[in-house]
């Protein structure tokens, strides 16, 4: 398998130019590539400027909720006596995502660098990467990389001789993934089970270590540098004319059936017909796509149709019935039972549930168990309408969104292919035995 | 143009470390005693200081403790909690709340090797479902979860790896290997010692 691959002709490399590149891991490599200039640079602002670049810069946050980055280090009201901090999430956890594994362990000091910047930015002399905890890799090239630059006097107490403090640690996870939802993540580095809290109060207010704090994606923070180097308008000429909210690259992650997995960049905006087909080289040979879920397993799942109609940013997708989320593509094709594959993306989400909401811990295990149930030829007619009601329960009530995330497979999967679940129901072996004895 | 070859660190069986603690009980044999990971003047406990002097409570430095005695001893048993609470100022039961919450802390011994394939969705329309069974077929254990006779091998399913585009990752104890099949199962089985 082609990996990391040699980019399409059609890619935009800004964050994946040096993938692959060995030499870039290093800190002298990565200065050689113009490292650490954008950090230079920002240490040499004011916070509110950097700020105002970011936010003019259009960028969002790439972990899945498109929080414009800019707005959201507004939040941290400077000079309030308390330390802040900023945490950045590096829990790649989403079924399908593994665009910041490539991140850190291909640049690793580009999400230093980001990292440092953003610290700056917000006003906090503390930032913590929360690795999770199986991408040892990863652990070892941030360990490595943070180790070169306190030792070059990049970071510390005279960053870069500018008499500005920041420090950047890693926490490593141990195995949860909702310690990606960001107050889950804040406990977790607090020491505690990885629980969401309830907003409000949010993390600008009262976050990690009950100080004012701010959460952002690999990515997200990544880019950052880019900008800060070549301005907001640069980075704003990859957008749809006709869309301003979605601007700049952004990291896809193409897994399942189809012939080029791997990240690919593409600016905002691409045909994703285009990229499926062109790019990723389109289904296996002798199959056809079934269907295309675009975003991470939380987003709904898309027919071929609405995928192949979709352009590729926060509008686009959401104009196809679905959400761009953290851009993990996973692409299923007619060789597979859908319905086996939506059981198996419920049975993740009970294994996941951090079980402290009773709609979610309850409706995580029932969905599973039914459709479970259902692949196994022992669905019954009222199975389907049961995990609606289920759904319904699961969705908008909880502390956090991982119940919502557990019921949207579901719920598009039966609306969109309800001829799968039905087909399997009516296979039934004994469907004269009434549901309940 | 820029070198695109293979990952650092990526894909070879050769590559996989052995367990960093030299051995471990197995369940079923008598209790050993214990032996303490944070001894004052250890490097673990220096290790533990340089960790705890990183944030402003000392509780935030348990995940990290509970890291390093899963490394010394392979497990978190009881006994390494009560260590980690005694350290840290905290209840034994508050640890334990916090090692059961959290799925790659072992609470039990495992086998010398323990391994880890993702049979997420991403994965599973890959076949990974295959590549459990072949491992299960050639280490020897009968079911997911159960140490082979020898005390060599654990085999778990997990959850998203997260390098859902190298379908079939796995992990055997802190290594990662990529697109594994059925087929290259005994080769990565017959590089481990």
């Amino acid at each position: 398998m082609g990996y990391p691959h040699t980019p399409h002709d059609r890619e935009v490399t800004v964050l994946s130019k040096y993938f692959g590149d060995k030499e870039a891991i290093t800190l002298d490599g990565w200065k050689k590539r113009g490292g650490y200039t954008a950090l230079q640079k920002s240490l040499g602002m004011t916070p509110a400027e950097i700020v105002t670049v970011v936010k003019d810069s259009g960028l969002r946050g790439r972990g899945g909720a498109g929080f414009p980055t800019g707005v959201k280090w507004s939040f941290m009201k400077p000079s309030d006596g308390k330390p802040h901090y900023l945490c950045c999430n590096a829990d790649e956890s989403e079924p399908g995502t593994f665009k910041d594994r490539e991140i850190m362990r291909w640049t690793p000091h580009a999400l230093i660098e980001g990292c440092a910047i953003g610290a700056y930015a917000i006003g906090a002399e503390t930032c913590y990467i929360y690795i999770r905890g199986e991408f040892t890799e990863c652990i070892a090239a941030i360990e490595a990389g943070l180790q070169d630059c306190y030792a070059a006097g990049i970071l510390g107490k005279n960053a870069m001789g500018t008499g500005k403090t920041v420090h950047i640690y890693v926490h490593r996870g141990a195995g949860a993934y909702i310690c990606g939802e960001e107050t889950a993540l804040m406990n977790s580095i607090e020491g505690r089970r990885g629980n969401p809290r309830i907003k409000p109060p949010f993390p600008a207010v009262s976050g990690v270590f009950a100080q004012p704090t701010t959460i952002n994606n690999v990515e997200t923070l990544a880019a950052v540098p880019h900008i800060i180097n070549n301005g907001a308008d640069w980075y704003k000429q990859w957008m749809r004319p006709d869309n301003p909210k979605s601007t700049g690259t952004k990291l896809y992650s193409v897994c399942g059936n189809i012939q080029r997995p791997g990240n690919y960049e593409v600016p905002m905006g691409f045909p994703f017909k285009t990229f499926l087909y062109d790019l990723c080289g389109g289904p296996l040979p002798g199959r056809t796509f079934r269907a295309i879920i675009p975003g991470g397993i939380s987003v709904p799942i898309q027919t071929v149709a609405e995928a192949e109609a979709s352009l590729m940013d926060y509008e686009g997708f959401v104009a196809q019935g679905t959400m761009l989320g953290s851009g993990g593509v996973i692409v299923i094709d007619d060789a597979q039972n859908l319905v086996k594959q939506i059981a198996r993306a419920a049975r993740f989400f009970a294994h996941e549930s951090c079980a402290q909401c009773t709609q979610c811990r309850e409706g995580t295990a029932w969905t599973t168990k039914i459709l479970e149930r259902i692949v196994a030829g022992d669905g019954t007619a009222d199975d389907l309408d049961t995990l609606l009601d289920i759904a319904e329960n699961m969705t908008g009530k909880t502390i956090c969104v991982l119940s919502d995330s557990c019921a949207t497979p579901v719920v598009s999967g039966i609306k969109k292919f309800r001829g799968d679940f039905e087909a399997l129901i009516k296979k039934r072996k004994h469907y004269l035995v009434p549901a309940v004895a | 143009m820029m070198s695109r070859d293979s990952a650092p660190g990526a894909g070879e069986a050769g590559d996989v470390h052995p367990p960093a603690h030299a051995s471990h009980s197995q369940s079923g044999q008598a209790h050993q005693a214990y032996t303490p990971v944070f001894t004052p003047g250890s490097a673990r406990r220096k290790e533990l200081d340089n960790v705890m002097s990183r944030y402003p409570t000392q509780m935030a430095a348990l995940l990290p403790a509970l890291w390093m005695i899963q490394h010394e001893h392979g497990w978190v048993s009881e006994d390494g909690m009560a260590e980690a609470a005694q350290v840290l100022n905290l209840t034994p039961a508050y640890v334990k709340g916090v090692v059961t919450f959290y799925t790659m802390y072992h609470q039990h011994p495992v086998g010398r090797y323990f391994i880890q394939v993702c049979t997420t969705s991403p994965c599973n329309v890959c076949g990974a479902e295959a590549v459990v069974d072949a491992f299960l077929r050639h280490t020897g254990c009968q079911e997911l979860g159960q140490t082979s006779a020898d005390g060599k091998y654990t085999v778990i399913e997990v959850e998203c790896l997260g390098a859902c585009g190298f379908a079939t990752p796995i992990m055997i104890n802190e290594d990662f290997i990529e697109s594994m099949t059925p087929d290259t199962v005994p080769h990565v089985l017959a590089g481990l010692k």
